[in-house]
């Protein structure tokens, strides 16, 4: 057994040296496959993180009066934030002013207005964000009970912001998982095709295996070894190609989409990356061998 | 060693016409039999012979070898038949991508043999067949009686109950084809079973042994010591 295995391995690597070209082919159309799917991975995670930075943004603001105490506001956050549905943050008064004060501090028009005004007038608020935008209805219908304290909710002006906002990003996630399915498949079909095509090259070899008494596991032993291999370095290749990418386009993205770092999502999605890479490199590298090398085995 | 009961063996064309390959044939071969099948190209002698090696299988009838039928074969089974049984091949069916030398250590490893054993015996048998020289050939950088050298040292490198050859002299001249003929009569001698299938009248004459004639796919003569007659 000990010294099949061992022969076996022998003739893989043999194959390997002798029939370089034909590695070489395989080891580039897997690389292709493999980095295809690192990429929609990769593609996936960026996008995730685009999507919820943009949810971010979708909020609903309620707005107290003057006189509404903090601790009715915070009664009232408490009992939203019950609904695990929803995000909850209280900006007081206080927090509101400086809010505005550091961001608009470089406009001295501004600034003098606030002082011509004397007192802080900026109201205590809750900003509130849903995961699922049709609960805002919901809430907005709870908080009619409380109109005694609430000066304003800016719910029907971003209304079509929101709504706007989810139904891209649900767009967005249907038109990738088609896309990275369309791929997906594209590659692993061209795989197939190259592996047949060169297992082709071996059909008067694996005939004349077979009628010299060869076992089947005998004759696909060295393909497997070989699939094994070409399989780890197009996956090897592949995240060393993953890596440079994301290197090089991170700092450019990063301008583009504010917050978005995508050496960052790389380096934190590595482990994930690493198996996907080796999982597919090994299987797309050995199960269409076995599957083109089976028409051969039947005399 | 190998009985033929009534078999048949219809191959169907194109135009989907039956042809009959073999029909109805039985027959017997001892144990350290050295037998030739003759007959014209097309009589059926390349069928008989990859009949026994389960390369193909009867339309009718049954094939044994020591006993054990061979069309009820699986798989695994033929594997370990064919180990049994040392085939020379009329186009050699040497395989291209490995030297004379791994073409023959090829046989013994598929085989189980320890590498110390093939160290042993591959330079011996390349030394009976001739071919020390060219051991590190690949079979196209070979002649024609090279190959036919090559192929016929595989068939014997594992020391095989029985030896099947195909037309073994097809492609030699006159000096190659005695010096075939000579191999195989030393192996014969060892103790090795073997089935030639020719349609060379030198060649019956020159070993005048047991001759099952074929004639359309069926055997018409069964003689011992007998002579080329078609």
């Amino acid at each position: 057994m000990i010294l099949q295995l061992k022969r076996t391995i022998k003739y893989g690597l043999k194959t390997i040296t002798r029939d370089g070209e034909i590695f070489l082919t395989s080891v580039f159309t897997l690389f292709l496959a493999i980095s295809i799917i690192s990429f929609l991975f990769i593609f996936k995670q960026t996008s995730e993180f685009l999507i919820s930075s943009l949810k971010e943004k979708a909020d609903v603001s309620i707005y107290f009066k003057e006189d509404a105490s903090e601790d009715e506001i915070l009664k009232l956050k408490e009992e939203i934030s019950k609904n695990s549905e929803f995000k909850v943050d209280y900006i007081s008064k206080g927090e509101a002013l400086s809010e505005f004060e550091k961001r608009h501090k470089k406009n001295p028009i501004l600034m003098e207005a606030l002082k011509e005004i004397g007192e802080n007038p900026f109201l205590a608020s809750l900003s509130i964000k849903a995961k699922d935008p049709g609960k805002y209805e919901e809430l907005l219908s709870f908080l009619k009970e409380k109109e005694e304290i609430i000066e304003k909710i800016d719910y029907s002006e971003r209304k079509p912001l929101i709504e706007k906002i989810f139904s891209l990003s649900s767009n967005l996630e249907k038109g990738g998982i088609l896309i990275s399915l369309i791929l997906v498949l594209v590659s692993v079909f061209v795989v197939f095709n190259t592996t047949r095509l060169s297992i082709n090259n071996f059909k008067e070899e694996i005939l004349i295996q077979r009628l010299v008494g060869a076992s089947n596991w005998f004759i696909r032993g060295p393909f497997l070894i070989e699939g094994i291999f070409a399989g780890i370095l197009s996956a090897l290749l592949s995240l060393l190609a993953v890596f440079l990418s994301c290197y090089f386009l991170s700092p450019k993205l990063s301008v583009l989409f504010e917050g978005l770092n995508l050496f960052e999502i790389f380096s934190s999605n590595l482990t994930h990356l690493i198996l996907i890479q080796f999982f597919a490199g090994i299987l797309l590298g050995t199960i269409p061998s076995l599957i083109a090398i089976r028409r051969f085995l039947k005399i | 060693m190998i009985k033929f009961q009534n078999v048949t063996k219809i191959f169907e064309t194109k135009n989907k016409e039956k042809v009959f390959a073999l029909k109805n044939v039985s027959f017997e071969i001892e144990r350290g039999e050295f037998v030739l099948i003759v007959g014209k190209s097309g009589a059926g002698k390349s069928t008989l012979l990859k009949l026994i090696f389960a390369e193909e299988k009867p339309t009718e009838g049954k094939i044994f070898f020591e006993g054990k039928d061979i069309t009820k074969m699986k798989s695994g089974e033929i594997s370990k038949l064919r180990r049994e049984i040392g085939i020379v091949f009329q186009d050699y069916k040497l395989l291209p991508t490995k030297t004379a030398f791994e073409n023959l250590t090829y046989v013994m490893e598929v085989i189980g043999f320890s590498d110390e054993e093939i160290k042993r015996d591959v330079p011996k048998v390349l030394e009976i067949v001739g071919l020390t020289e060219k051991a590190k050939s690949f079979p196209n950088e070979l002649s024609a009686g090279e190959k036919q050298r090559l192929s016929i040292a595989r068939a014997l490198i594992h020391r095989p109950k029985v030896i099947l050859a195909d037309e073994p002299t097809g492609n030699l001249d006159p000096y190659n084809t005695l010096d075939i003929l000579k191999i195989f009569q030393k192996i014969h001698e060892m103790g090795t079973t073997i089935v030639l299938a020719t349609h060379n009248k030198e060649v019956v004459e020159i070993l005048r042994k047991r001759v099952i004639t074929l004639e359309k796919g069926e055997i018409v003569r069964d003689a011992e010591k007998g002579k080329f007659v078609i």
